[in-house]
């Protein structure tokens, strides 16, 4: 099953961790889309429920050095 | 790494090396204030290595691992000074950056913070008060004075006053009563209401506006994708440069020098900084503009083009005469009012509102009913055969004018009156005086356009000339095309583009969707709840007042303006840090600084579009005397 989640993070200050973010992301198993919102700071991720939970992207992401301030 | 743990670490690590530089200067304890930069290295540059390390650990170069071999680097060479100050500067510009970014962002964090957050709802016969998203359709919503509206519906109890700045910007309170629409995210300020629930959670206009805006900021103008590509080469060059720079000099300090200090942070945000602001400064004066290549195509519009009713008119039209020349003026009116029964056209509503104002009785629909596009109607009423419409209507079906018909026909036309003609297969019975209301701003539009730099204003209308031509005379509009069908808008407009000018179109939406989507710029007016109208335009402007265009038009040329002082001031910042650092004028340290202060400059520039308050004089000329003021 895809579902999505949105996760708000902690102010992007630079594009450039938008890539880092979005590679990373786009690399985890199960995950099918991802959008990184620069503006908003925001992280979009469809993913494959079967594959991935959410609290595993979210941690990943916080893992990178990206502070995960909520999710949607 | 949170906001407050940076601010922690930047006072802790240039505590330590303010001590460590007065011991230098005081020649005290030399070995001790070593020490102590090694400390401020450490603490500042500890964040900055795991960065690093979990960035590596998805294979992913980032800046962070540039300046941990940086500094690693001088560390091994007893550098000890210029790795606290580099790792101090490199968090210090990181704190900086976050805090003045969430400015040029805060137009829409405030935006986002109008959302309801509850709603009272009845619910099994008991008022419930749950989360907006978990309202029912159809279920009945209940709003005192003070409160924000939680769902798109229509009022089915109560009255009230409601502020409505959260979709259209404006802080007038307007009134609504029973049967009335009213949009999530709104406030009453007094009165009470039970509202229907018709849009729910995702599907309000208000949720679908911030979520375009959202969208918006990401859609990258040209030149910001230009930059990026550009980046995407620059950066693999100056490494390529900094491994040369090594085999030529075997300079370590020097490449890994030039390694961090070309990073082009500047340039790379210069761009999205005054988007956002020019985003932002729009969406709290309720214009939504859905991103940054229509933001940089609405500075280029040379040439506005109107629509005229429902844009330069209220939209509202009303019967200002019935001529009848056989038969009882009451009785042309409700004869034309039943056959009219079926139509959508606003003159049609204009005819059947002012024969409900005159009978009590309901009007009993015409036996047939056909529409011809751009000319009129034809009805069979009590068997009656009547042809409704424009000249256009009764020469193609071989019905004469006579000359005192026409006669009457423009004398209307020329008051700035439409007039429609009403006839049987006996000639014509009567002709029909319809007029609407010119907006009050819309007088002074012309020359608040011709202020904001824009060199022609046309309008384009399906009335018919005379009625054109007295409505442009009087606005002082330069040119205008009367008659046309919705696909000749088109046409004009394209035949426009075609000699060369950027065009924008403007209109209410819904019948001018195919011109809106051919302009180059589709700006679409009280977009409030028409959905056409938001997806199609570019450009939305959600209140009906006309002044907000200049406003957008201007803030357009604003935004780029100030984007292209940002792009010019980064790109002489990295070229004369990249020839410093190779003709060793310039230090890590000192290079790291300037970098820096490059990208809290182009920050603070971008800030100030979020002031930006429309046009006084000529907005370029304005801007570029005031770059140097931050």
């Amino acid at each position: 099953m895809m579902k999505n989640v949105s996760f708000q993070l902690e102010e992007l200050t630079c594009p450039s961790c938008v890539k880092k973010i979005e590679t990373m992301v786009k690399g985890l198993k199960g995950v099918l889309e991802v959008k990184v919102l620069f503006n908003s700071s925001k992280v979009k991720v469809s993913y494959n429920e079967t594959v991935i939970q959410d609290q595993e992207i979210g941690k990943n992401i916080s893992a990178l050095g990206y502070e995960v301030l909520g999710q949607k | 790494m949170g906001k407050k743990r940076k601010g922690q670490i930047v006072t802790i690590s240039g505590s330590f090396i303010c001590l460590a530089l007065i011991l230098r200067y005081a020649g005290l304890f030399l070995t001790f204030a070593d020490g102590m930069m090694i400390v401020a290295a450490i603490i500042a540059g500890y964040p900055i290595l795991k960065n690093a390390l979990q960035a590596l650990r998805f294979r992913i170069l980032g800046i962070e691992t540039l300046v941990s071999v940086a500094v690693i680097g001088a560390m091994f060479i007893e550098e000890y000074w210029e790795a606290a100050a580099v790792t101090f500067l490199f968090t210090l510009g990181s704190y900086l950056e976050a805090r003045t970014l969430e400015k040029t962002r805060s137009s829409l964090k405030s935006l986002f913070d109008l959302a309801p957050k509850k709603a009272t709802i009845i619910r099994d016969g008991v008022e419930t008060e749950v989360s907006p998203d978990e309202v029912i359709q159809g279920e009945i919503v209940l709003v005192r004075p003070g409160e924000k509206i939680p769902v798109d519906g229509t009022i089915l109890k109560g009255s009230a006053s409601v502020n409505q700045a959260a979709i259209t910007g404006e802080s007038i309170p307007v009134s609504k009563r029973k049967d009335e629409s009213v949009f999530s995210g709104t406030v009453i300020e007094v009165g009470y209401l039970e509202v229907v629930a018709e849009k729910v959670g995702e599907d309000t206009t208000f949720s679908r506006i911030l979520e375009m805006v959202e969208e918006a900021q990401e859609n990258k103008a040209p030149t910001q994708k230009f930059l990026e590509r550009f980046a995407a080469y620059y950066t693999p060059a100056i490494i390529v440069l900094s491994i040369l720079v090594y085999l030529v000099t075997k300079d370590l300090v020097l490449s890994l020098t030039l390694l961090v200090i070309s990073c082009p942070g500047a340039l790379v945000i210069s761009a999205p900084v005054s988007i956002v602001a020019g985003i932002g400064n729009g969406a709290r004066k309720g214009i939504l503009i859905k991103g940054g290549d229509h933001l940089e195509k609405a500075s280029k519009v040379d040439v506005v083009a109107f629509d005229k009713t429902g844009t330069l008119t209220v939209g509202k039209p009303e019967v200002t005469r019935i001529k009848s020349y056989h038969m009882q003026e009451n009785e042309l009116l409700k004869l034309t009012a039943r056959a009219e029964i079926g139509s959508e056209h606003h003159l049609g509503r204009a005819v059947i509102e002012e024969a409900k104002k005159r009978f009590s009785d309901s009007l009993v629909m015409a036996d047939e009913f056909s529409v011809y596009m751009g000319q009129g109607v034809r009805a069979l009423v009590d068997g009656r055969e009547l042809w409704i419409g424009n000249r256009k209507l009764l020469m193609e079906n071989g019905i004469n004018i006579p000359n005192d018909v026409e006669m009457d026909l423009q004398q209307e036309e020329n008051n700035g009156q439409t007039a429609i003609l009403v006839a049987d297969s006996q000639g014509v019975q009567g002709v029909i005086s319809i007029a609407d209301v010119l907006r009050e701003d819309a007088y002074e539009l012309v020359s608040q356009l011709k202020k904001t730099g824009i060199k022609k204003i046309v309008m384009l209308t399906g009335d018919n000339q005379r009625t054109a031509a007295a409505v442009a005379g009087r606005l002082g509009i330069d040119d205008y095309y009367a008659e046309l069908l919705p696909e000749n808008k088109v046409l004009v407009l394209k035949g426009m583009q075609q000699s060369g000018y950027v065009v924008a179109m403007v209109g209410d939406g819904i019948n001018d969707t195919p011109a809106l989507a051919t302009a180059d710029i589709g700006i679409a007016m009280g977009g409030t709840g028409t959905d056409v109208a938001m997806e199609t335009a570019d450009i939305v402007l959600m209140s009906d007042r006309l002044d907000k265009l200049p406003y957008v038009l201007g803030l357009s040329r604003a935004t780029v303006g100030n984007m292209m002082q940002n792009i010019y001031f980064a790109v002489i910042v990295v070229t004369v840090l990249l020839i410093g650092v190779l003709f060793k004028t310039v230090f890590l340290a000192s290079g790291m600084l300037v970098h820096e202060l490059s990208v809290l400059l182009v920050i603070l520039n971008a800030i100030r579009l979020m002031k930006y308050k429309g046009i006084v004089l000529s907005v370029r000329g304005k801007m570029k005397a005031t770059s140097v003021e931050c």
